[in-house]
């Protein structure tokens, strides 16, 4: 224990002395797949909420591939299916872009949490009191303004318990980074116990960070859900 | 195009294996569940405390770093647990090799137990009390009223959340090919690797997934009906 502590420490906070490592990459694969996965997820929420098929069909579909396939399975997919496809290599760009393990990772870990997050905002926005939209209406709102003014901001509000679980899951998902080769908080608990045959100790280490920064957004959650929810506290 | 290149029985045994992993770590959760909700609910301070440290500690850490954790100290623990008993008696040299599908399923049953524990306590407090009084009133021992009484109303309240928590672990048992188990995406990438199709390969598999999902889906549907049997719904 003591030996992983001291050889292992700075790994495990932010560096290995080669690039970022550990919690600074947890923490950073977390904020940029939410972040990408909240700005997917709110127009396609809007759109699943339409009458059209044509809209809420692929949706709808986008939703039930991601949601009903392990985020493994979908990392797998991205990190080592795609660049094995001929068109991909032969495109530059493409190239480039799918063969950095870091980029693979952060996309689907994106799609995912974008597919249950748009489901999320989608129940939100569907459960929209009738009266908050009719108000609007009376006050001679167009749709655009309706939906920016009213519907989205009290939707989001009444999402936030259920988006808080998102992120958590999110959290635990990031782990796999590790078998794609990204050094997170795992892998260098896994290079850790590879050095030392201390499986309780490295493994355990790790499991305990997790738990901080599980807690660590509990109790952030918790305060954004009494700033923002205040209206609805009994 | 749907050329499986001779890997499809290795897939359709690695489905199997699949299953049977999910469907097994789902009885262990289940029962740990039960047990976690009564502890948790029960006047014994003790047992409420190991319950509450248990389901938060576990709900905490990734799944991930628990199956890595489980899965090697728990071959060191008992390693060290059957030398011990050998030093005891040295007569016999007994050894115990743990192989991935029992510490994936030991390690999923555990892990998902304190899920279920939290699905099982809502909805066991959603009974509503009387039901419990009326039954001991009949002179139903504990176990025969929990039997008959509680537990068959429970389960109408438990049922989304175990269709939701049944899901997780349907898609956490990939996981588990990465402690080395062989199931349908350990199959596909090897697959995919040999025939540098692995595109298609992996595709094959999470069309595995949506298929098992979707058809659990469909018999959560028929259970939620089955439970639903007796209970008045306000139409709206």
């Amino acid at each position: 224990m003591i030996y992983i502590l001291e050889h292992y420490w700075r790994a495990f906070l932010y560096t290995d002395g080669y690039q970022m490592t550990g919690l600074a990459m947890t923490l950073w694969l977390l904020v940029i797949s939410c972040a990408i996965g909240f700005c997917l997820a709110l127009p396609l929420a809007i759109l699943r909420n339409a009458k059209n098929p044509l809209l809420w069909g692929p949706v709808w579909l986008y939703g039930f591939i991601f949601r009903g396939t392990p985020l493994y399975v979908q990392l797998l997919l991205i990190y080592t299916g795609v660049y094995g496809l001929h068109f991909v290599r032969e495109t530059p760009f493409l190239a480039g872009f799918f063969r950095s393990a870091l980029n693979c990772t952060l996309l689907s870990f994106a799609l995912n949490t974008g597919a249950y997050t748009t489901e999320i905002f989608y129940g939100a926005i569907r459960d929209t009191a009738f009266g908050e939209v009719e108000a609007g209406r009376a006050f001679g709102m167009s749709r655009a303004m309706l939906y920016r003014r009213i519907i989205i901001p009290s939707a989001l509000r009444r999402a936030l318990p259920m988006y808080s679980n998102e992120v958590i899951l999110m959290l635990h998902a990031t782990t796999l980074a590790f078998t794609a080769t990204v050094p997170d908080i795992l892998k260098i608990a896994n290079d850790a116990y590879t050095a030392t045959y201390a499986p309780f100790d490295a493994f355990g280490l790790a499991a305990l960070i997790y738990l901080c920064i599980s807690f660590a957004l509990i109790y952030l959650f918790r305060r954004a859900e009494a700033r923002f929810l205040a209206h609805l506290a009994v | 195009m749907f050329n499986l290149a001779g890997y499809g029985p290795q897939l359709l045994s690695g489905t199997v294996t699949t299953v049977e992993l999910s469907l097994l770590s789902l009885f262990l959760s289940f029962v740990i569940g039960l047990i976690g909700a009564s502890a948790k609910l029960s006047r014994n301070r003790p047992a409420r405390f190991i319950a509450t440290l248990y389901t938060t500690l576990i709900r905490g850490v990734p799944d991930l770093v628990l199956m890595l954790l489980i899965f090697y100290s728990l071959q060191i623990w008992i390693n060290n647990f059957t030398d011990w008993l050998d030093t005891l008696q040295n007569a016999v040299d007994f050894e115990l090799q743990l192989d991935p599908f029992t510490s994936g399923a030991i390690t999923l049953g555990f892990i998902y137990g304190a899920y279920f524990t939290e699905t099982f306590r809502g909805a066991f407090l959603a009974v509503p009390k009387g039901q419990m009084e009326a039954a001991r009133a009949f002179g139903m021992r504990p176990f025969l009223a929990f039997r008959r009484v509680l537990f068959p109303q429970m389960m109408r309240y438990a049922l989304p959340g175990l269709g939701n928590n049944w899901q997780v672990i349907l898609k956490a048992t990939a996981l588990v090919s990465i402690i080395g188990l062989s199931d349908v995406v350990k199959a596909a990438q090897a697959a995919g690797q040999a025939t540098f199709r692995t595109f298609f390969f992996i595709c094959i598999a999470g069309a595995v997934y949506l298929l098992l999902t979707s058809l659990s889906n469909g018999v959560l549907l028929l259970l939620e009906r089955r439970y639903m049997t007796g209970v008045r719904q306000a139409v709206l």
